[in-house]
């Protein structure tokens, strides 16, 4: 049955202010059926206060055979960091 | 009063209890993970209210009365749930539909209830009416899904409708305490919402393409302590522990 479904992935807001992350996939008829479902799957130990779902095959993503031209140009520009502030205390969730 | 008072709030309890062993009988067991994850969500929603409930009547009836000996230790003629919730898991389509004619009463129901003058259940209640506005939301959207899906699945969920529909008159004949109760302000005079109850199921029947049944026959008893055949088997299962091993704890 379930092998019929389409794929759906999960983001979850755990509270308020801050972004929405993945955690996860899950199958579903429909996008209000995979709302549930991750109502139900993912947010039961109160992870979370906003949930979005998106169907899998709508996400475009990059080819780990073009790793090697998309990411490793950053790894050595250290310049591009902003490591050299000192942030306050009172700056959260940065 | 206080005896009635005592047994009104078994007819309520007993209702989520019985229907939330049913829904735990699909741990493992459910069509897929995600669906499977999401009955036994409810049935833990249930078994919450549930406490609360015995631990008031557990006070109510002192002595050594607990929530445990309520649960688990009353024979079947005791347990005052309506007769639908304890029907087997047939297949899905009789789990949702089961479940979807109970939702839609008992968020009617608990609306009501909020308003209890007995503030105990009035809190319950309000506390409860949130984990089963979804319950109702949940089984409501598989029955327009299944109902308007395949040829099968359509097939499947008119057989459950047609089956369980002899069930869904108890919910509106009242028992003695019923009646007491809801003289006193405490209770809920049900019949006050059966007309909306009939509204409210046949909007996702017909958004369902399923028929409304039109079967003048239905089935009374679960309330008054006379319950169908599968109860005992329910029971018995859900009591081994306690009559096995009498007084353990976790």
């Amino acid at each position: 049955m379930s092998k019929n479904w389409p794929l759906f992935e999960v983001f979850v807001r755990s509270k308020n202010g801050l972004e929405h992350r993945h955690c996860g996939s899950l199958h579903a008829a429909d996008a209000t059926m995979a709302l549930q479902n991750a109502r139900d799957v993912y947010t039961r130990r109160s992870e979370g206060v906003s949930i979005w779902v998106v169907e899998s095959k709508n996400i475009t993503a990059s080819n780990p055979e073009h790793s090697e031209e998309f990411f490793e140009p950053a790894a050595d520009k250290i310049y591009r960091h902003p490591t050299f502030y000192d942030l306050p205390d009172e700056v959260k969730h940065m | 009063m206080k005896d009635q008072l005592y047994q009104y709030i078994l007819g309520i309890a007993d209702n989520s209890l019985i229907l939330g062993q049913r829904l735990g009988q699909l741990c493992g067991h459910g069509p897929s993970l995600e669906v499977d994850i999401a009955c036994t969500n409810i049935s833990l929603d249930l078994f919450g209210q549930v406490r609360s409930y015995y631990q008031y009547a557990a006070k109510l009836a002192g002595g050594d009365a607990s929530e445990d000996s309520i649960a688990f230790l009353r024979k079947e003629r005791e347990y005052r749930n309506v007769l639908l919730v304890e029907q087997p898991n047939t297949d899905f389509a009789y789990i949702i539909t089961r479940g979807f004619l109970f939702d839609v009463y008992h968020e009617l129901f608990l609306e009501r209830l909020m308003h209890s003058k007995d503030e105990t259940l009035a809190a319950i209640a309000a506390k409860s009416i949130k984990e089963v506005r979804y319950h109702r939301s949940f089984s409501s959207e598989w029955m327009k899904r299944m109902g308007a899906g395949t040829e099968e699945s359509h097939r499947r969920v008119q057989d459950a409708v047609d089956s369980l529909w002899r069930y869904t008159k108890e919910f509106f004949q009242p028992t003695e305490a019923e009646k007491a109760m809801a003289e006193a302000g405490i209770g809920v005079d049900t019949s006050s919402f059966k007309a909306t109850y009939d509204q409210h199921i046949a909007e996702v029947l017909q958004e369902a393409t399923i028929v409304v049944p039109t079967s003048p026959y239905f089935q009374r008893g679960g309330k008054e302590g006379v319950h169908t055949e599968h109860l005992g088997y329910l029971l018995s299962d859900m009591q081994y522990m306690q009559r096995t091993y009498p007084n353990m704890n976790w």
